[in-house]
């Protein structure tokens, strides 16, 4: 029964079958099967040109995605990971964080500052899923609740893009805190009438769907992305049969009342914009 | 004195409770005999006795952290209601969220802790196998998350305080939680718990298992029981992922990694309290360790109380506001640098 209680655990090994999109000229789409041309895929907003499969992207894919071109003013760029625990699994979690930055050119997970979008001045954050599968530390959690800060003091609207396997495991009763951290910004932001439009992208789960990824004003998903608390093979296991079709999908959440609209990415931009014009200040 | 349940790092005490039952059986065959001189057995039983205690103390005293989460999970470890029966008067249970349905797996209602009149939410793993499959062995659904804070919501409009219990493997992960929210319901929870204007203490009894612990834990003031655990994760689940295979080598290794006794989180600042549990851990003494608690409960509700409710929330933030540690990088130059490889 205690392997119940280990949401983190799926959402990690479900994540890392498909992060990376593998280098070379051509790759197979995993939705179709189709070879396709990555620089028309890449052109194509990573969405695949035949089957509209959104291939994961990193948080600064992203920011060049819906921000005005030269607008986007980094922010909390200062802070780093510092192995608060002095964690080490079969790997140091120092060595770990070394690597990633080495493989990705990014210092954690998560990208934030103030940006226009289509003109209209934002506080964006988006977290890196090429980075710790997205998973929230001390880092990502100081940042996100900076950019709530930020928005709430600035009179901006917020817009965090969230991907994340959930609360980071090497920085264990710290990690979890940042659900309660972030999430009672934002009922400081509410409490200020400050909008917050929330973005999921595949995969959101545990502790970061558990906390500010599903408490937007306006909640928007991209196609077919898994969003849910624990993941699917920990479910699977619990109940020990078969996952509908489309489980913990976005249009299954739609279905089910868990979020306003499921949005394509090349809408994406456009969607943020009319919400804003809609509730912002 | 021994308790039909034993744990593994508790056999030391096996042998010596084997010698004081043969001990105790000998006096009982030769005090029949009304001549016969016991004083011989019953000084060496009583020596037994103390070395069993001093035994117990030893072993209690130093549990590696793997150990702990035994004892937290020890089938005779009081729950929720246990301590509702020996803390509280005249508790009136509440049931039911008023969207889909009433989860066994929390407990909620108004009970008076001495002359104060409260609100209490607490996780219920449940004693017979009937009552554990009810209640998911702990690990509630979204409705027992929104059950919980809509009589929270209630506490804060009657003005009266809330104390919850935690003891919980996790939040349940099934395919009708998922379906009916369970990730909205706790961040909801979160986010509804720090800014109610009324005073809110918790105590980990037992179990502090990830975000479905915290849907309840968003508080003013947060203790362990002393062999609680409290973590983002279970040592069983972190050892699964990140050393690849749970196994007993691994779990012990990665309940050490997750700093998840009250030692630890209590060197985190993620609690603010780690409260005794009497020798042998709460199960070999559940008055002792509810009175330990209500002492702690009466006093952290009476400093609370000197708070304007009002101002309750603006504190609540900043406690948790401070959590977490990152280091920052100095120079500008290095941020620069940074952001161009960005
Ligand atoms: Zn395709």
């Amino acid at each position: 029964m205690t392997q119940l209680a280990t949401p983190t655990t799926p959402e990690v090994k479900v994540a890392t079958r498909r992060t990376s999109i593998p280098e070379g000229l051509w790759l197979r789409c995993p939705t179709c099967e189709k070879t396709i041309f990555r620089k028309r895929m890449e052109a194509n907003q990573h969405v695949c040109p035949e089957c509209e499969h959104h291939f994961r992207i990193g948080a600064l894919e992203r920011v060049a995605q819906l921000t005005d071109p030269d607008s986007f003013e980094p922010l909390f760029t200062e802070l780093r990971c510092a192995d608060p625990l002095n964690f080490t699994d079969l790997k140091p979690y120092n060595e770990r964080i070394k690597a990633e930055c080495a493989r990705t050119g990014r210092d954690e997970a998560v990208a934030a500052g103030r940006a226009f979008i289509k003109g209209r001045p934002s506080m964006l954050c988006c977290l890196d899923l090429t980075f710790m599968m997205g998973s929230m530390g001390s880092v990502v959690g100081e940042v996100v609740t900076r950019s709530i800060e930020h928005a709430a003091e600035r009179d901006l609207p917020l817009i965090i893009v969230s991907c994340s396997g959930g609360a980071r495991m090497q920085e264990s009763g710290l990690s979890l805190m940042q659900m309660a951290k972030t999430s009672a910004a934002l009922a400081r932001l509410d409490d200020a009438g400050g909008l917050f439009i929330s973005v999921l992208t595949d995969p959101t789960t545990g502790g970061v769907s558990a906390s500010f990824a599903m408490l937007g004003d306006v909640i928007l998903a991209e196609p077919k992305a898994l969003i849910g608390f624990a993941g699917p093979r920990v479910i699977a296991n619990t109940i020990r049969q078969e996952l509908p079709e489309g489980f913990q999908r976005a249009e299954s959440l739609l279905e089910g009342g868990m979020v306003d609209r499921v949005v394509h990415r090349r809408d994406l931009r456009n969607e943020i914009a009319r919400v804003i014009d809609y509730a912002g200040k | 004195m021994s308790t039909t349940y034993q744990l593994e790092f508790e056999r030391p005490l096996r042998e010596m409770e084997r010698q004081m039952e043969v001990i105790e059986a000998e006096i009982a065959a030769v005090s029949r005999d009304d001549n016969a001189d016991v004083s011989k057995p019953v000084i060496e039983l009583e020596r037994l006795r103390d070395k069993w205690r001093d035994e117990l103390d030893r072993l209690y005293s130093n549990l590696t952290p793997w150990d702990t989460v035994r004892v937290a999970r020890h089938p005779r470890r009081p729950q929720t209601r246990d301590y509702i029966g020996m803390i509280f008067k005249d508790f009136c249970e509440l049931h039911g969220d008023r969207r889909y349905g009433d989860d066994p797996a929390i407990v909620t209602g108004f009970a008076r802790l001495g002359s104060i009149k409260c609100l209490i939410v607490g996780h219920h793993k449940g004693r017979t196998t009937r009552e554990k499959l009810a209640c998911h062995f702990g690990c509630a659904h979204p409705e027992g998350y929104r059950k919980a804070l809509s009589k929270m919501q209630l506490a804060e409009k009657f003005g009266l305080p809330i104390i919850t219990f935690v003891d919980t493997p996790g939040a349940y992960p099934g395919l009708g939680a998922e379906q009916r929210g369970q990730a909205e319901a706790i961040a909801v929870n979160l986010r509804e718990m720090s800014r109610l204007k009324t005073p809110i203490v918790s105590v980990v009894i037992g179990e502090g298992g990830s975000g479905g612990a915290l849907g309840i834990a968003v508080s003013d003031k947060v203790a362990m029981l002393e062999h609680a655990w409290y973590s983002v994760i279970s040592p069983e689940g972190c050892a699964a992922i990140l050393w690849k295979k749970a196994n007993e080598e691994n779990n012990n290794a990665a309940a050490v990694a997750l700093n998840l006794t009250a030692a630890n989180n209590l060197r985190l600042g993620i609690i603010d309290e780690s409260i005794p549990e009497p020798p042998g851990g709460a199960h070999r003494d559940p008055e002792a360790a509810a009175e330990s608690i209500r002492k702690w409960l009466t006093e952290r509700l009476r400093d609370l109380k000197r708070i304007k409710p009002a101002n309750l929330p603006g504190r609540r933030y900043q406690r948790f506001r401070k959590l977490g540690e990152c280091s920052q990088v100095e120079s500008e130059q290095e941020v620069a640098a940074v952001e161009t490889a960005g």
